[in-house]
């Protein structure tokens, strides 16, 4: 189906241990989902095998990018056709500025040289919109951020290279409340119809800001349930337990 | 043209080679040799001499018992050309003057371009004569002496004199003998007291025959106050025959002077490249070494700065990069002998496959020099899990007041870099490539902006096919 990102039973192990039991999603561009869960559910493993890490085995299953299987893909080839994960633990690369990076990474996303005047176009409207300053340009990529700062630095990425499809992984963990808005702002420019986003989080608070039109459950290695945003306010009052039980009890 | 005068230069990015017979090509290390090349540059007795009590003593001088092998290069003395004039009158100053075919191999490498935009002056050595040779006209008229180091010879004799292997003399190492001995070419430089030379000036070498050991020697005169920076290409094809490249640089850098010595040398992975660099700083001076060696099979160069003047610094920065079959052994030298003088060693080396990348430095402290500072930073980057590299990091501080620093890393190319690069559409070799331009940026940042674009790209090349 074009139109999707769609993850078909997908299995995955990580040195022989099986982290990921068959998950099945599908995320309609135009729309936001939430994927919340508890801690060592595999959230982030499913990032980061959808964004084509090969430090992760997949042992079954599929990933379709508007239809095509891009299982097999390397992580630049799944970039290139529009997908974007924001690292929750952002990697720092020493004497590589901020805008040399994106004008590089800008490129590949384009399939040619950006126009120099649509490049700092597109840097200084990211920019002005995260309230940032325009010294980050110039910076070192992520060598010295804050926490905080390094979680910008990824939507800053997000607003420049306009992914169709994003994964953003605890982008709000660490974050204080303005920056959490700051950050959402940034998310929230980017919605409509030739976009996509799933949005890991912990909390409830984030979306709060960001309100999805799905949220998926996760528990050890599977999306065990599927609902409205009235799910992820649910799961703030009552805990991941009652969850846990009604799966054991299906 | 001889079987070994025969390239197998496909791959090589200035690997061509010109149909031009030489004039003379002497082969064979011997006194015959010497008197020739000194008769054929129509040199005066003294330098005659010089030439011949230098073979003397590089026969008597040992080899070094350390560093790379050399052996291999021991056995081949005999085999390399140590004098090669290509059929041109002698420098020419202006580029009509240069013969079709030397100027064809010029376009090649871009230099008239160059020419028109920032240089100051172009230095153009072709194998061992210098035939094209040009000074901006305003720095003629400010005292400015950029010439061969023939011309140097030639015209300036008495200044030579005061100057030639006084910091380098051939009982220095056996390599500064070999080249106090058969030298070609090279360049001389003198900036007059207080005349700041704004843009660099730029000399392009080019070894162009097989077998050919080029011994260029350049002497570089800044005296009080004056500044200048001094560039240096250095590119050559690929041969079937291993070659040689022994060079001798000295700079005189006077009280208050400024001067830096940059260098990019991209050599063929059959050449061995041994290099003596030194410099001396007087009173409130500074001397900036600025050395980037890719390529060769076996390179040894410790560019040295002798900080003799109160208050004199200096500062050396380098990069090294070594392949499988390559060995890198490349470091700095500070000297500290008088007070508060300051210097500073930044050293990136990158291995990659089974190559292997060595620092070797020292930082010597004199008794007399209170308050001596010295900074040394090197870092080595491993590409492949069979890359190496080694740090030999000599300190002979004499003097209680000195605050000397030094700090040693070793790290490999990280999976979670890749990857993240990755995500962002880079392939792993632009993102291998990005991560090493990244770990060479606190020394390409002090490099002139055509130099930085030409050093990026000719990372990206060595790192092609890298990782995986
Ligand atoms: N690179 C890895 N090395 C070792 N264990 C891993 C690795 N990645 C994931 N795991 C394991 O897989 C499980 C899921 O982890 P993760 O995907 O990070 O969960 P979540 O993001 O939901 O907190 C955990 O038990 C974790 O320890
Ligand atoms: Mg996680």
């Amino acid at each position: 189906m074009a139109n999707r990102l769609e993850i078909q039973d997908l299995w995955v192990s990580h040195e022989g241990k099986t982290i990921l039991k068959g998950v099945n999603l599908v995320l309609p561009l135009g729309e936001v989902h939430a994927l919340m869960g508890p801690n060592g559910a595999g959230k982030s493993t499913l990032g980061k095998v959808i964004a084509g890490d090969p430090n992760y085995q997949v042992e079954k299953g599929r990933i379709l990018l508007d239809g095509e299987d891009i299982t097999e893909l390397t992580p630049d080839e799944r970039a290139r056709k529009g997908l974007f994960l924001a690292f929750q633990y952002p990697v720092e690369v020493p004497g590589v500025q901020v805008a040399n990076f994106l004008r590089l990474a800008l490129k590949e996303r384009l399939g040619q040289e950006p126009p120099i005047a649509e490049f700092y176009a597109r840097l200084k409207e990211a920019i002005e919109l995260l309230d940032w300053d325009e010294s980050v340009l110039s910076r070192y990529l992520n060598e010295g951020f804050s926490g905080g700062e390094k979680k910008k630095n990824e939507i800053l990425q997000l607003l420049v290279l306009r992914p169709r499809y994003a994964i953003l992984d605890e982008t709000d963990s660490g974050l204080d409340i303005d920056a959490l808005k700051v950050v959402a702002r940034g998310v929230n420019s980017m919605r409509g119809p030739e976009f996509a986003a799933l949005v890991i989080t912990h909390y409830q608070r984030l979306l709060n800001y960001i309100v999805p039109d799905v949220v998926h459950v996760m528990m050890d290695g599977r999306v065990v349930k599927t609902g409205g945003p009235e799910l992820a306010l649910e799961l703030e009052k009552r805990g991941y337990d009652w969850l846990k039980a009604e799966v054991a009890g299906a | 043209m001889p079987e070994d005068l025969k390239h197998i230069a496909d791959d090589y990015r200035w690997g061509f080679r010109d149909e031009i017979e030489p004039e003379i090509a002497l082969k064979g290390l011997t006194p015959e040799t010497v008197k020739k090349i000194s008769e054929a540059k129509g040199e005066p007795a003294w330098m005659t001499e010089f030439r011949l009590k230098a073979l003397e003593t590089f026969f008597k001088l040992p080899w070094p018992k350390w560093g790379p092998d050399l052996s291999e290069l021991e056995k081949k003395l005999d085999e390399f050309y140590y004098y090669v004039k290509p059929p041109a009158k002698g420098p020419a100053e202006s580029w009509d003057e240069v013969p079709e075919e030397i100027k064809k191999t010029y376009e090649r490498l871009g230099i008239p371009e160059a020419e028109q935009k920032v240089l100051a002056g172009v230095g153009a050595q072709y194998d061992s004569e210098v035939v094209y040779h040009k000074v901006k006209e305003e720095l003629e008229r400010q005292g400015v002496i950029f010439v061969s180091i023939e011309e140097g010879l030639k015209e300036y004799e008495e200044l030579f004199k005061k100057y030639f292997a006084k910091l380098v003399p051939p009982t220095d190492n056996k390599f500064a003998a070999l080249n106090s001995a058969v030298w070609s070419g090279g360049s001389f430089v003198y900036v007059p007291p207080g005349v700041e030379v704004e843009v660099p000036l730029q000399a392009y070498f080019r070894v162009n025959t097989a077998g050919f050991g080029q011994f260029e020697r350049t002497l570089i005169i800044v005296d009080e106050g004056a500044k200048v920076h001094y560039i240096e290409g250095c590119t050559a094809p690929l041969y079937t025959t291993e070659a040689l490249h022994t060079g001798v640089i000295e700079i005189y850098v006077h009280k208050n002077a400024h001067s830096r010595y940059t260098t990019i040398q991209n050599w063929p992975t059959n050449m061995y490249n041994l290099v003596t660099q030194r410099a001396v700083v007087e009173e409130g001076g500074y001397h900036m070494w600025l050395d980037g060696n890719l390529g060769s099979k076996v390179t040894m160069k410790y560019p040295s700065t002798i900080l003799k003047g109160r208050g004199a610094r200096s500062e050396v920065l380098s990069i090294a990069f070594a392949k499988t079959g390559q060995h890198l052994d490349t470091g700095a030298k500070l000297i500290h002998q008088a007070e508060d003088t300051s210097g500073r060693i930044v050293s990136k080396s990158i291995s990659k496959g089974e190559g292997r990348a060595s620092y070797r430095g020292l930082v010597k402290v004199s008794p007399r020099a209170d308050r001596a500072k010295a900074n040394v930073e090197c870092d080595a980057l491993l590409i492949d899990p069979e890359s190496k590299t080694d740090t030999y990091p000599y300190m002979e501080i004499e003097n209680e007041t000195a605050q000397i620093g030094h700090e040693a890393t070793v790290s490999r190319l990280a999976d979670d870099q890749i990857f993240y690069l990755e995500t962002r559409g880079l392939s792993e070799d632009e993102a291998a490539a990005l991560i090493v331009r990244g770990f060479l940026e606190p020394v390409t940042k002090e490099l002139p902006l055509e130099f930085a674009v030409e050093l990026n790209r000719l990372i990206e090349l060595e790192m092609e096919g890298s990782v995986g």
